[in-house]
């Protein structure tokens, strides 16, 4: 079927598909442009099999970055290689360079626990510890370091419950159990957590995915703000959920990296024929 | 036969009156058999408690329900006067001080085999720890009787008592005379015993966190060890803890390996390393020889005492292990 | 604050207080076989298989003596209750998993997981007045009894997990063929359950073959063969467990060291049930 199609045919709809699209409107000129992070022929293995092999791409400081592609594709793992989390997996083997600030994260001299500091995570269920209050589930991070002052754990609470939009919302019920709150509200106090260590790097793993429309625009439109903040790297399987969000988009294809560019020329002229077929809604 | 003669006797068949019979009746049989069967268990259950109710009634009648409780006195052979205080206290000191002792060592054996073991040793772990709860109860005792309760005796209680003797002699008497076989003896091989029940448990509690809390605690810059304190043991506080009421329940119980190295003493007061006596030694130790019905009576007493203690403990512990619902349907 | 290095001594630290933890509760374990096996093997002889153990004085003076009696008993008071109890066990199995909308189940469930807690020497009283006080003596009959109250609550629970752990839609199947529900259980659901079953069935027997003290007020213990066959069941019995408890508290040193070999074999006896066990649930996973 997808040899029938002409090419201009299909480029078409993608102009269609894409004109349905908002970009967010931030103009990337080259100044702005400062690399945070770079991965240098990236490669994760679970035993034989392949997850990622050699990605190299740059994530650019307070830019929003999309991992796009099909189920399976590799987002996934290799978001996980850019904080040290496959080191929990005793099969995965992991090969080639994720550079923080030029520097290797994977060099025996780097401790994967300060990394998961500078580089927090996000993931696709909120994970509220369901034993903890909603303070402190929000504290937790900084309770690991030792700090114990009432005052500064407060305001750090209520910075990074704002920062994630929820401070309104719970500032009433701070000692009420993190798992008593909502769906959205729950994944929001996760990404508080996450914040409440100020991450130079946030990293998240679809997390809409279990979300309704209305709490998905809200953890959107805090994406949005917290790009000032924090330069944010973002798996999404919904493809306006990335042209709302994202500066750049990486399209990723059984392990490999396919292209990379500015979420608007990915959406609108991609380069390779995957990306296209893909955005187009011929597979995945 | 051809084909068609076949099918022909299939369909008879299948709608002779006698097959509906044959099902129907058949599925009743069945239902009414396994339900008998079944019931048999719950009779069992209320059967015991009866019984052990009716045959220490005689006691009960003579020395009343609290009273007995509450009696110090135990003498079968001159006033014959009955009461299971010694023994309610002995059972409850050494299952409690056991639980104390193995508590963390059980729910550290679970998280070396649940978080820090590669499979492979995992698996001995586990097995080993099994073993623990399937080597029999009289073996243990035999051990303790030749082996361990002599080395106590040396390197131990004798070391204290002397020192005591020199430096602080009030403490004697709390001390008790240190012939090995006593309190100390019986609760440290009581610790052991209990353990694999909270292993167990908290294993399996351990398992079922779900992967997004840990790698949650991961994320946020954890250590290995914060996050088992952070995101994993609070998660398995449920298993743990119905995995430690289950192990006091097998402490409680406990008979053998206790009967043959706490010393049986019938008196208060128990010293720290002197003989004491639980209920179940109690009952070991006297029943064979009790002649006096009320003696024996009053053992099924205790019987009966220990009947409501384990089931108390039991139905706690079940009821943590539903309300948490992480081992359902599993045999420890 | 806490320095990373602090934390991560911390991790250390905890990681070998755990981990000595456990080799603190493995290495009882490993020194209470070892000893067992030790004294064990150097008192175990051939006699102690065919002879009986008669009077003290007969091993006081060196004539032969054995627990032959002794291992003759257990086999056939644990194979009595084996007998017992499997029907009614695997019966209450099969109600709780299927007929699991039975209004008595919750009940069930809860008694025998009672019965399970049940310390076993009330097992034994249990069984000394539904059996020895109304036989008026004691037998190897009410040692069975008693010892099948150890295993039925357990083979009831296994049964019930390995029936459990059979996808419905085999049932069903079954259903939809026109077999009856009674068929689909015995010719579907319990051969396709048999590991299972059988795993339920040796752990609850070994569990049982080491118990002692139901044992004390119901077989009771027998220096002797009886004269005949019946005797091992309406007769007091000699049993392992049983007979290991009072030859280890008798004041005769030859009895002591016959104890450990009364250890050993009742040990072996229980690791080949555990070790059978673990292998066939192995087994059961690696063809599923």
């Amino acid at each position: 079927m997808m040899e029938n199609l002409t090419k201009e045919k299909s480029l078409t709809s993608i102009i269609d598909t894409s004109s349905e699209f908002q970009f967010n409107g931030v103009k990337s000129t080259a100044s702005d442009m400062k690399i945070r992070m770079e991965t240098k022929n990236l490669t994760v293995m679970y035993g034989k099999s392949t997850g990622i092999k050699d990605v190299s791409i740059p994530i650019y400081d307070n830019k929003v970055t999309a991992l796009i592609g099909p189920s399976g594709c590799g987002k996934t793992t290799f978001l996980r290689a850019l904080n040290r989390m496959h080191d929990m997996t005793r099969i995965a083997k992991v090969t080639g360079e994720v550079l923080l600030d030029n520097k290797n994260i994977y060099d025996e001299d780097v401790n994967p626990v300060i990394i998961r500091r500078k580089i927090g995570m996000v993931f696709q269920k909120p994970t509220p510890f369901p034993t903890m209050s909603i303070y402190d589930n929000v504290v937790a991070g900084l309770k690991l370091v030792g700090i114990r002052k009432k005052s500064l754990l407060q305001d750090v609470c209520e910075k990074a419950l704002t920062q994630a939009a929820l401070f309104d919302e719970v500032k009433d019920r701070l000692n009420d159990s993190g798992v008593s709150l909502s769906g959205g509200q729950q994944q929001r106090l996760s990404i508080a957590r996450a914040l409440a260590v100020e991450p130079e790097v946030l990293l998240m793993d679809e997390p809409t995915s279990s979300l309704d429309p209305q709490a998905t625009t809200r953890i959107e439109e805090l994406i949005h703000t917290l790009k000032n903040d924090v330069t944010i790297i973002i798996i999404t399987h919904n493809m306006q959920q990335a042209a709302r969000v994202s500066d750049k988009t990486a399209f990723f294809y059984v392990g490999d990296l396919v292209e990379m560019g500015d979420t608007r020329n990915i959406f609108t002229k991609p380069k390779e024929k995957k990306t296209e077929e893909y955005l187009t809604g011929r597979f995945g | 036969m051809n084909e068609s003669e076949k099918d022909a006797s299939l369909k008879e068949l299948i709608q002779k009156p006698t097959h509906a019979i044959y099902r129907w009746l058949g599925d009743r049989i069945f239902m009414t058999v396994v339900v008998l069967l079944g019931s048999a268990i719950i009779m069992l259950a209320f059967g015991m408690a009866w019984v052990l109710y009716g045959e220490g009634s005689q006691a009960l009648r003579e020395f009343g329900f609290f009273q007995f409780l509450s009696g110090r006195t135990w003498d079968p052979a001159v006033q014959l006067q009955f009461g299971t205080w010694p023994f309610l206290f002995g059972t409850l000191v050494t299952s409690i001080i056991a639980l104390a002792i193995s508590l963390f060592p059980a729910i550290a054996v679970a998280v070396v085999s649940a978080e820090y073991a590669p499979k492979w040793l995992s698996n001995i772990i586990d097995n080993l720890v099994q073993l623990i709860a399937a080597v029999p109860s009289v073996v243990i005792g035999i051990w303790g009787i030749f082996v361990l309760a002599p080395w106590m005796r040396d390197a131990v209680y004798m070391p204290i008592f002397m020192w005591a003797d020199v430096n602080d002699p009030g403490l004697l008497p709390i001390l008790g005379s240190p012939i090995g076989y006593g309190m100390t003896t019986a609760t440290i091989v009581l610790s052991l015993m209990i353990i694999p029940y909270t292993t167990a448990l908290t294993k399996d509690a351990i398992e079922s966190v779900p992967k997004e809390q840990r790698e949650a605690a991961r994320a946020l810059g954890a250590t290995r060890w914060e996050v088992i304190r952070m995101a994993v043991l609070p998660y398995a506080r449920g298993g743990i803890l119905a995995g430690a009421i289950l192990s006091l329940g097998r402490a409680i119980g406990e008979t053998m390996a206790v009967a043959m190295l706490i010393g049986n003493k019938n008196t208060l007061p128990f010293s720290i390393f002197g003989a004491g006596a639980t209920m179940p030694s109690v009952i070991v130790n006297e029943f064979r020889e009790a002649v006096e019905s009320l003696h024996l009576s009053s053992l099924m007493l205790i019987g009966f005492y220990l009947f409501i203690l384990a089931l108390v403990v039991n139905l706690a512990a079940a009821y943590i292990t539903r309300k948490y619902s992480i081992t359902a349907g599993k045999v420890v | 604050m806490k320095t990373l290095r602090y934390r991560n001594i911390r991790d250390k630290v905890m990681e070998s207080i755990i981990i000595i933890s456990t080799v603190l509760v493995l290495l009882p374990l490993i020194i209470i076989i070892v000893h067992v096996v030790v004294h064990g093997i150097s008192a175990i002889n051939w006699e102690f298989f065919t002879e009986e153990l008669g009077s003290p004085s007969r091993a006081i003076q060196g004539r032969p003596t054995g627990l032959v009696h002794t291992i003759l008993g257990t086999v056939v008071v644990d194979f009595m209750a084996l007998a017992l109890a499997v029907p009614i066990g695997i019966g209450a199995g099969i109600m709780l998993s299927e007929y699991p909308d039975h209004v008595l189940n919750p009940t069930l469930r809860i008694m025998n997981d009672t019965l399970n807690g049940m310390p076993a020497i009330l097992k034994g009283l249990f069984a000394f007045v539904l059996i020895v006080k109304p036989m008026g003596t004691f037998s190897g009959f009410a040692g069975a009894v008693a010892l099948a109250f150890v295993m039925i609550p357990i083979i009831a629970r296994t049964t019930e997990s390995a029936l459990m752990s059979i996808p419905w839609s085999l049932r069903e199947a079954g259903l939809a063929i026109g077999l009856p529900r009674w068929r689909v259980v015995l010719s579907t659901v319990m051969p396709a359950a048999k590991t299972g079953l059988v795993t339920g069935i040796l752990i609850g027997f070994a569990r049982a073959a080491g118990e002692a003290a139901p044992l004390l007020f119901t077989s009771f213990g027998n220096n002797y063969l009886p004269n005949n066959w019946l005797g091992f069941i309406f007769e007091p019995v000699d049993t392992l467990p049983q007979r290991l408890y009072s030859l280890a508290i008798s004041p005769y040193s030859e009895w002591h060291s016959m104890g450990w070999a009364a250890a050993i074999v009742l040990l072996l006896f229980v690791i080949v049930c555990f070790v059978g066990a673990r292998l066939l649930t192995r087994k059961k996973f690696q063809t599923n």
